[in-house]
């Protein structure tokens, strides 16, 4: 029973021909913006990397550009497919091709598809190296004098104003760490040397936060200090001021960053999904038209495009024979003799056997 | 006595024709490339429009939006005229269009050259439109209550924070304005009082600047108040630091953005304006060689192209002339109706 079959006639058959042509094109030309969107991402990644403690989410943007490079060159493949397919002497070139062909557009797609999945599964793994990140960046933010460390600073500086975001989950991560390095606290000051000793590890501790907290959309002048102490500033009450630092935490900001990021991405590569399937299937049309075509006489004539041979079971069932008896012909018997040259051997006997009866009788 | 004659051979007429063609088609797209200039430079102006007391500076862009939308008229025609100059038949109805043609189009190409001419020349305006925007824009501040003016602090604060600058000249400026609002200062407060009452205007001036002058390079925690007093911060020098907040000034700052801007459009520009102008020149040649052929049997005989009949000055005179006519006749006419006026009193 075959699947999905269709008459074509020589008409039929030109314009299946170009309009694939014209569909390939296209096709490439997708490859080429899926390789831009897997760049796209994976520099927009980069740029934050000092917060982020691994790199498992760039596997996304990875098999992103893999896959646009792949199906660039694979759909130009199947541009010169369809130039050649009109061509009765120049088809059969490709008969060999067109099989693997098929298996790596297949596979194609379902990479494509693992991304999308990948990009919502890897969500909770990006939160995770991006809180470690963070955390020790807020750690490491005082020591502007140590090597491989001094920009760490500016980088959460940078990230706070730019993201609009303050700390890991929220502000108060900035009070329990000390962020002002001991070459600018004055040791001899009862204020200074109060605040070490309120605490075991002998941190300088302050409930303020760094000026790039600071939220330009306030009325009021920043208060960075003192954020507790509500008598520390006039008209102020700590649990209702709610415009003078940034709110969210800056995980949370990124994470909505790069999720948003990878979501828009989604319609795109769901419909460059849908026309590497719409290629396939065409190529497959034509690829069975032509040659049916090409084994009658006249090669005019109509002939038949189908998508399977026999339906998908008996397909199925087939390769599987196939595949089974390529390990089979691979496989060596324990005794030395490969298994088909006993199955030989046990046809002869038969016809031995079958052989002899006649002298006995 | 013609200006710049040149001989024109059939097949150069039809090369010249072909590439001619090619070229208008370029220049169109170079056309569109000005008007998207223009337009981009038009938006970077009404970001920042807020710091900006006038708008003297918009002309630039409006010319170079129009000239754009212009060069696209004038090069569709210019490769619509080359499609129809070898076809014998098909020419000659272009003959009355040509002259009005030429002349708008020299005057939209030197429009041109005049905008970016203008975009140099109008850098001291930008100045000082933009000193006396910062001026307010720091001086309101604080009013983050009135209705009008709210949004002045967000505005100062991000433009500080974009563009890494504090204050129109520099940080000092802050030293001068009461920046922070009367309804967070506690006037019971000695500090406050002692504050207000040290100059003549009962200000709250401080030395002290506002968070988005701070600098993020700095290898300290930021440090905006109390700058020039060397004791309130340890290990602190106020002739010497710095890195802690931004030194440069806003106005300087934004001048540059603009003026570095504006260079890089007026390079594209006037390279587009030498396109514009080839394609005109190529495009006289082209008429009148093709104006020679005209009436005769034999199409492919070689004749002569040139840019001028007459002299510059003559040319210039002709076309002027009609334009003189115009609002001489209008000033001769009256002078007829004050003679017509006069003449029936005159005769008893």
């Amino acid at each position: 029973m075959v699947l999905l079959k269709m008459k074509f006639n020589q008409q039929r058959r030109v314009r299946l021909a170009q309009g694939l042509w014209l569909l390939s094109w296209l096709a490439v030309m997708c490859g080429a913006f899926i390789f831009c969107l897997g760049v796209y991402l994976k520099t927009e990644l980069l740029r934050r990397d000092e917060v982020m403690e691994n790199t498992e989410i760039h596997v996304v943007p990875n098999i992103l550009m893999m896959v646009g490079l792949a199906s660039i060159g694979t759909n130009w493949v199947a541009t010169r497919v369809c130039q050649d397919s009109l061509d009765a002497s120049r088809f059969p070139r490709w008969k060999v091709l067109l099989l693997a062909w098929f298996v790596v557009a297949a596979l194609l797609c379902c990479l494509l598809l693992a991304v999308v999945v990948l990009s919502y599964v890897l969500q909770g793994r990006l939160e995770e190296s991006l809180k470690v990140g963070l955390r020790n960046g807020i750690r490491f933010y005082k020591d502007t004098d140590v090597p491989g460390r001094c920009f760490q600073k500016e980088t959460i500086d940078r990230l706070q104003m730019e993201f609009r975001c303050c700390g890991n989950n929220n502000f108060k991560d900035w009070f329990e760490v000390q962020w002002v390095s001991g070459r600018f606290l004055d040791y001899t000051a009862q204020e200074v040397k109060d605040r070490i000793r309120s605490n075991v590890d002998g941190r300088y501790l302050l409930d303020g936060v760094p000026f790039s907290c600071c939220n330009p959309a306030s009325p009021r002048p920043c208060l960075q200090y003192h954020l507790t102490d509500n008598r520390a500033h006039f008209n102020y009450d700590y649990l209702s001021e709610d415009l003078n630092l940034y709110s969210r935490g800056c995980r949370q900001a990124l994470t909505d960053y790069y999720m948003g990021l990878m979501n828009s991405t989604g319609p795109g590569v769901l419909s460059v999904i849908l026309i590497q399937i719409s290629v396939m299937l065409s190529l497959r049309y034509l690829q069975t038209a032509v040659e049916g075509a090409m084994a009658l006489e006249d090669p005019e004539g109509d002939s038949e495009g189908y998508i399977l041979e026999k339906g998908v079971k008996e397909t199925f069932e087939e390769v599987k024979v196939k595949v089974l008896t390529m390990m089979k012909l691979a496989q060596v018997d324990p005794e030395g003799v490969p298994v088909d040259a006993e199955a030989e051997k046990a046809a002869d006997t038969t016809a031995e056997k079958a052989a002899s009866p006649t002298p006995a009788s | 006595m013609v200006v710049m004659k040149m001989k024109f051979p059939f097949q150069k007429r039809v090369k010249l024709a072909q590439g001619l063609w090619l070229l208008s088609w370029c220049a169109t797209v170079a056309g569109a490339t000005t008007f998207t200039l223009g337009c981009l430079l038009k938006t970077e102006l009404l970001r920042r429009a807020e710091v900006m007391d006038n708008a003297d500076i918009h002309i630039v862009p409006n010319t170079l939006m129009i000239v754009g939308l212009a060069s696209l008229g004038i090069n569709y025609f210019a490769s619509k005229i080359c499609q129809d100059a070898l076809d014998a038949g098909r020419f000659p109805r272009w003959k009355n269009f040509l002259k009005p043609y030429f002349a708008v189009s020299c005057f939209f190409t030197v429009l041109m050259l005049l905008s970016v001419i203008m975009s140099y020349a109008m850098k001291g305006s930008l100045e000082s439109s933009l000193k006396a925007g910062l001026r307010n824009g720091i001086r309101f501040y604080k009013d983050t209550d009135t209705p009008g003016r709210c949004f002045q602090k967000q505005n100062i604060d991000r433009l500080q924070m974009d563009f890494e600058c504090c204050g129109n000249n520099d940080f000092r400026d802050w030293f001068e304005v009461q920046w922070i609002s009367n309804r967070y200062l506690d006037f019971s407060s000695k500090e406050v009082k002692d504050r207000v009452k040290s100059n003549v205007d009962g200000r709250y001036l401080v030395d002290g600047v506002p968070f988005s002058c701070c600098n993020p390079r700095s290898p300290r925690p930021c440090m905006q108040y109390q700058l020039t007093n060397n004791s309130a911060h340890y290990n602190y020098d106020y002739l010497t630091e710095e890195l802690n907040i931004y030194l440069r000034g806003c106005r300087e700052a934004l001048v540059h953005y603009y003026m570095g801007l504006m260079n890089t459009i007026g390079a594209g520009v006037l390279s587009i304006f030498i396109l514009q102008g080839s394609v005109l020149v190529s495009l006289r040649f082209l008429q009148t060689a093709m104006e020679a052929v005209a009436g005769k049997e034999n199409t492919e005989i070689e004749t002569e192209g040139y840019l001028l009949e007459k002299g510059v000055k003559d040319t210039i005179m002709e076309y002027l002339d009609p334009v003189l006519k115009f609002f001489l006749l209008k000033n001769g006419g009256k002078v007829e109706e004050g003679d017509a006026a006069e003449k029936p009193p005159a005769v008893p």
